[in-house]
Parts: structure tokens; C-alpha cells; sequence
């Protein structure tokens, strides 16, 4: 456990060192979640838009 | 070879087909990344073990420069030869880029403090890197900023290309300007001056950042590109024979909110 405690403390540089990478993955996270979303909206309303004017193409 | 590839049918087939083995590998690099950067690295003999700060820092400092390398060249073809899919490409890598330029300045806020003793200082590589950041979100505004989107996408190619003038002044910002920051110690002329056990997990990770810009170039490309279709659709759909006309104009109307 304190072998655990001493990692987590980064040798006294924790309020550092996690905070990076935490806002590096919170940053590039939210823009990849954001950009898959996008993308799989932009998938469904183009399905539906075809399927409703899919006939009369 | 490039205008092979550069047919928007024949990129969305390809990009279709990468998509998958882009997004896992991404995974994969970057969590062999965090695990040699995090764990497997030694503390530096001087810094401790603050040095694992540099494991997102220069990789997204390197994704920041050549984010925006991408969007110039991109928004140079998109002017000069009018290809449709240069376009994307420059209005899709733009927020990417942008994302790893404020991932670097944050980065290296926090590894500034307890090595400099400062968060922030106003010399020339951070204010270089900050109004790198800055030609993002302009070139991002004024693409979105025009109703008609090719209007946009040729004011903002301008902005890119000019904004190319930064790109030299922040790689060699560290040797014409005395600062705190320290001079390139990998991409150098001659040997790199870090040891291999950082090396390693700094071009992993390297690595693991370049794969993610690419999967998520691909998906933003992808998401325009239907964004794009489903628009013609709609226009297209206008004029209809009369006893179909209702319907096609209810759902097209019905829609917007959802294509957005």
C-alpha cells in the first residue's frame, strides 16, 4: 500500500503530473467522444433522409 | 497517386475500411504509451518525476505544429486545384489541432511551475505556441462563420496560409530568443541529447498521438462529408411532382435539427 502511496505521489510532484494528464485525456476524450457523436448522427439523419426520399431516386 | 485517393467516393469506401484498425491501434499505441511514460520511464536525474509531464507535452507540441502544417497544405490545395475534399480535410483537422495546442500550453503550465517557478512567461516559444493556438480558433471561426460554406472555407484557407509564417518562428523560437524554455533535444541536427529510456516512451506516445489524429481526421471528414450529402439531398428534393411534393417538403422540414 505505501509502495502504492509513494507511486501516486510522483515524488512529491503529484498536484503536477496527474493534473497533465488528466486534462490531456479529459481534452482529447471529449474530443473524440464529441467527434464519434457527431459522426454517428450525421450517419442516422442521412439513412433516414435517403429512406424517405429513397423511392423517388 | 494523390488524386486517387482524393476522389471523395473512393475515400469514403477507403476511409471505411481504415476506420476500425485506426481506432484500435490508436488504443493500443497510446495505452503501451502511458504505461512506458508512466511507469516503465525512469525519473529524470534532475526534474524527478515531474520529467513524465514531457510524455504529453511534446507529443502534442509536435501534433500542434503539424496539425497546422495539414490544415496549410490542405487549405493551399483546396484554393489552387478547388478540390472538394482538401476542404474537409483543413475544416476537420482544425479543432484537432487546436485540441493538442491547448493540451500543450496546459502541459506545460503545470511542468513550468515547479521547474521555472512560473506558470506562464511571455517569451517568444509560449507566445509563439499561444497565437498558434489563437490562428486555430480564428481559422475554426471564420470557416463557420460565412453562410455560404465555400465562402468560409476560402477566407479561412487564406488565414491558414498565412498564418504559416508562425510555424518557423515557434520551432526556432528556443534559438534566436533567450527563454526559459529548453532547445529541441530530438529533432536536432546530430544525435538526440535524451537518454533512450525516455526516447523510447516519448516517440511511443509520439506514435499513439499521430494515429489519433488520424482517426479522428477520418471520422470528422467522414461526418462532413454526410453532412454535405444529406444537405444536397435535401435541396435536390425541392422540386418534386406535385402529389409527392408534400411529404418529401414535411420530412425535409422535419429534419434540421437533427442534420445539425
Amino acid at each position: 500500500m505505501s509502495a502504492l502511496g509513494a507511486y501516486f505521489a510522483m515524488g512529491g510532484y503529484a498536484v503536477f503530473v496527474w493534473p497533465a494528464y488528466a486534462l490531456s485525456a479529459a481534452v482529447l476524450g471529449g474530443l473524440a467522444l464529441f467527434s464519434w457523436r457527431r459522426y454517428r448522427d450525421s450517419v442516422r439523419s442521412l439513412e433516414m433522409l435517403q429512406r424517405q426520399l429513397g423511392p423517388r431516386r | 497517386m494523390i488524386s486517387r485517393f482524393a476522389n471523395p467516393a473512393r475515400f469514403i469506401r477507403i476511409s471505411a475500411a481504415v476506420l476500425p484498425w485506426c481506432s484500435w491501434l490508436t488504443l493500443l499505441v497510446i495505452a503501451a504509451g502511458l504505461y512506458l511514460a508512466l511507469i516503465a520511464a525512469p525519473p529524470d536525474y534532475q526534474q524527478g518525476e515531474a520529467v513524465r509531464i514531457m510524455y504529453v507535452h511534446v507529443p502534442a507540441a509536435w501534433m500542434a505544429l503539424n496539425g497546422y502544417l495539414f490544415v496549410a497544405v490542405a487549405s493551399g490545395v483546396a484554393l489552387v486545384w478547388r478540390h472538394p475534399l482538401a476542404e474537409v480535410a483543413a475544416r476537420s483537422a482544425a479543432p484537432i489541432g487546436a485540441a493538442f495546442t491547448f493540451v500543450c500550453l496546459t502541459t506545460g503550465s503545470l511542468w513550468g511551475r515547479p521547474m521555472w517557478g512560473t506558470w506562464w512567461v511571455w517569451d517568444a516559444r509560449l507566445t509563439s505556441v499561444l497565437v498558434l493556438f489563437f490562428l486555430y480558433l480564428g481559422y475554426i471561426a471564420l470557416v463557420n462563420g460565412f453562410d455560404d460554406p465555400a465562402r468560409g472555407g476560402r477566407a479561412g484557407s487564406v488565414l491558414a496560409l498565412v498564418g504559416v509564417v508562425n510555424l518557423p518562428i515557434i520551432k526556432f523560437s528556443v534559438d534566436w530568443w533567450n527563454t526559459l524554455h529548453q532547445p529541441a533535444s530530438v529533432l536536432r541536427f546530430g544525435k538526440p541529447t535524451i537518454a533512450l529510456s525516455m526516447l523510447v516512451p516519448l516517440l511511443v506516445m509520439a506514435l499513439g498521438f499521430m494515429l489519433l489524429f488520424l482517426t479522428l481526421l477520418l471520422l470528422r471528414m467522414r461526418a462532413e462529408l454526410n453532412q454535405r450529402k444529406a444537405l444536397a439531398l435535401r435541396l435536390n428534393s425541392r422540386p418534386l411532382p406535385a402529389p409527392t411534393r408534400p411529404r418529401a417538403e414535411a420530412a425535409a422540414s422535419a429534419r434540421p435539427a437533427a442534420l445539425r
